[in-house]
């Protein structure tokens, strides 16, 4: 757009503005409540000016709910599912793009398709398996009867047992698998120009070589772009860490602030704490916002997809 | 150092056969231009040569080893690509040391041998450069460090000059030709560029539609193309073509509209009628007044090419061009006269496109006294 159209312009500036505005008002109101007693915050019509109260509604969300543990639990599932999705992106995307075997596009579309698979849709299931990850093998060896075979062999009743529920292992592993991020990997690798594997061939470098010297360093940006959205993902998780997780002492940051919002079950008939509550929302949003800020240069690279 | 041996070797895609049986030897230390028109399989036999490409059927040998199920990183080749194919993301020293890198060799030494090999391509002020800040000629010596730091007993070239732009592609040939005069490791250069061919070769195999038309010496293509293809590929501005009948009764072949271009060697005469295509190098013609030369023909336009004049003509119907120091701007549709030379006059099979060897007796031995 190089046309010179003053009145074009200026709308487009007041259209972005708007849209700016939209967006920010909801997170001042946030930040309006967190500054407010108790009192202001419920009172009609609503102040919309900041008050003195902020550092006192924050130390009281941070310590009510004991939000050190909740934050250390949350940056241990967000860092393990970030590692997670992007090795078994990565490895997956390799697997589907550099080597010439039938089953490619086979598998490349199944794990297309779990795009429409999101863990809401399949959560009873996943969340049997979390509750004994050997379920599956258990049912296949009963029907097969090799429990049958084994208890006669050995007098020993078959029983096999891994329970992920209260645990990290049981937070991380079923976020891991990722569609988009070996659809992305896959689109950056389609890139690569043959020559480039070829040479890596004649300098002698295995595919595993070229895997870890070439394309790793090759997509960083798409390395950035990955992390930063999966990070926000996991930071955000509510539903699976709420259902499997009973253990407080492995809650995570979104289900704490979920307990802090008020109802009237929680405050039995008392005034909201709405002030403490928002003050809770301000410090759950600090980490995805630094990670948004540190990581948006190379994540906007890593998607535009041009860097050479 | 080491020789190649091809023996008949086959490859197709699918059920489609692109290379048609192909036997080639090249010596150790020569330096092989494979030379032909996009699709004709040079870079596919190349590939194959350097393990990039299974072979379907046949054998190619390096040093007297099979190499058909080896991974390219043991048949001891390098390869420069066309596209250069540096990795961007690793400095200019990265790219040259990574194949000592990948065999484990330590640091240092693998640091002292890049810069040696830099320095021998001119190279050495661009090490910490990443191949982006690069230009075309640098990145092409980057590619060749990269080849030449391996020491491999095979050179391949993948038409390494044809993203150049014409005066560096002239610099970077007579590198690549200085280069192997001091390395002289076997090298296989494939180009569509007759230039490059002519050049750099020591041998060339000019390769059509999957096979080998004809393998010689550059001047040997040059003045005895085997077939119609060679004939009309090799030569630049390219060979004149003219149909005609072979007579064995006035040794001569006679054209279309009647006349008649006299031949060195005798007809035999099992050969007598067979149709033919004439071909005469436009260099080796001069013109001359009408009626006066072999035949003629009607002037189209003139062509300035500095040290000479390139006449297009017409002989009926058929572009016919004579190149020739004696310049002359003709108005369009001039009647002029052609001079063959009888002794720079090729024949071709018409059927088969081969070339026809008449009988070796020149044909004025007849005619001297004893």
């Amino acid at each position: 757009m190089v046309e010179k159209t003053p009145w074009l312009n200026a709308a487009t500036h007041i259209i972005l503005l708007l849209g700016l505005l939209a967006l920010l008002f909801p997170m001042y109101l946030v930040f309006n409540a967190a500054t407010l007693d108790i009192q202001t915050v419920n009172s009609i019509p609503p102040k919309l000016t900041p008050g003195p109260h902020l550092w006192d509604n924050l130390v009281e969300a941070w310590v009510s709910r004991d939000f050190g543990q909740k934050f250390t639990n949350t940056l241990i599932l967000a860092l393990g599912v970030v590692v997670g999705k992007i090795t078994i992106a990565c490895i997956t995307a390799f697997g589907i793009v550099f080597f010439d075997h039938r089953l490619r596009m086979p598998i490349f579309w199944m794990v297309f398709i779990t795009l429409m698979l999101p863990l809401e849709v399949r959560i009873v299931p996943t969340y049997a398996v979390a509750a004994n990850a050997l379920s599956p093998f258990q049912t296949i060896f009963d029907a097969v009867g090799i429990s049958w075979l084994f208890n006669a062999l050995t007098g020993i009743e078959l029983s096999l047992e891994w329970n992920m529920l209260n645990s990290y292992t049981g937070l991380i592993l079923p976020l891991v698998a990722t569609a988009t991020g070996t659809f992305l990997y896959r689109q950056f690798f389609l890139t690569i120009p043959d020559e480039l594997v070829e040479a890596a061939k004649m300098d002698g470098a295995g595919p595993l070589r070229f895997l870890w010297d070439v394309l790793v360093p090759l997509s960083r940006t798409n390395i950035a772009a990955l992390a930063t959205i999966m990070f926000v993902f996991s930071w955000n998780q509510y539903l699976w860490p709420l259902l499997i997780i009973t253990d407080p002492s492995y809650g995570v940051v979104a289900v704490e602030l979920g307990k802090l919002v008020p109802d009237t079950n929680t405050t039995g008939g008392d005034i909201p704490k709405w002030n403490i509550a928002m003050a809770g929302t301000m410090i759950v949003m600090i980490p995805p916002v630094i990670v948004v800020i540190v990581m948006q240069r190379w994540f906007v690279r890593g998607l535009i997809n041009t860097d050479k | 150092m080491a020789e190649i041996n091809i023996r008949d070797v086959r490859k197709s895609y699918g059920k489609t056969e692109v290379i048609h049986g192909v036997d080639l030897t090249i010596q150790n230390g020569e330096f092989v231009v494979i030379l032909g028109p996009s699709g004709c399989g040079k870079s596919t036999l190349m590939r194959m040569i350097a393990g990039l490409e299974e072979i379907t059927s046949g054998d190619i040998a390096i040093g007297g080893t099979v190499v058909n199920d080896m991974e390219p990183r043991h048949r001891g080749c390098a390869m420069v690509f066309q596209n250069y194919a540096l990795y961007p993301h690793m400095s200019v020293a990265g790219n040259i040391g990574y194949a000592l890198k990948v065999a484990g060799v330590k640091k240092p030494e693998r640091e002292d041998k890049v810069k040696a090999v830099a320095k021998s391509v001119g190279l050495e002020e661009f090490l910490d450069r990443k191949p982006g800040e690069l230009s075309g000629g640098q990145r092409q010596r980057v590619a060749m460090a990269r080849a030449i730091i391996r020491e491999p007993k095979v050179f391949l070239f993948d038409e390494p000059l044809s993203n150049l732009d014409a005066k560096l592609r002239v610099q970077m040939r007579h590198e690549i030709r200085r280069i192997h005069n001091r390395i002289k490791a076997t090298s296989v250069f494939v180009t569509h560029d007759q230039h490059e061919g002519m050049t750099l070769a020591d041998r060339m195999v000019v390769m059509n539609n999957g096979t080998i038309d004809q393998v010689g010496t550059p001047e040997e293509i040059y003045n005895s193309p085997a077939t119609l293809y060679v004939a009309g590929f090799i030569g630049s501005p390219a060979m004149n073509f003219l149909d005609g009948l072979l007579s064995a009764e006035h040794g001569a072949v006679v054209l279309g509209d009647g006349n008649r271009i006299g031949l060195p060697t005798r007809v035999s005469p099992e050969l007598d009628g067979t149709i033919v295509h004439l071909g005469v190098r436009p260099e080796t013609l001069s013109l001359t007044s009408p009626g006066a030369g072999t035949f003629d023909a009607s002037f189209e336009f003139y062509e300035e090419l500095g040290s000479e004049g390139l006449h297009h003509l017409m002989v009926e119907d058929v572009p016919f061009s004579v190149l020739n120091e004696h310049k002359q701007r003709l108005a369009e549709g001039t009647k002029v006269g052609v001079n063959v030379d009888p002794s720079a006059v090729h024949l071709f099979h018409a059927e088969t496109g081969k070339r026809i060897s008449l009988s070796a007796t020149p044909a004025m031995a007849d005619g001297v006294p004893a």
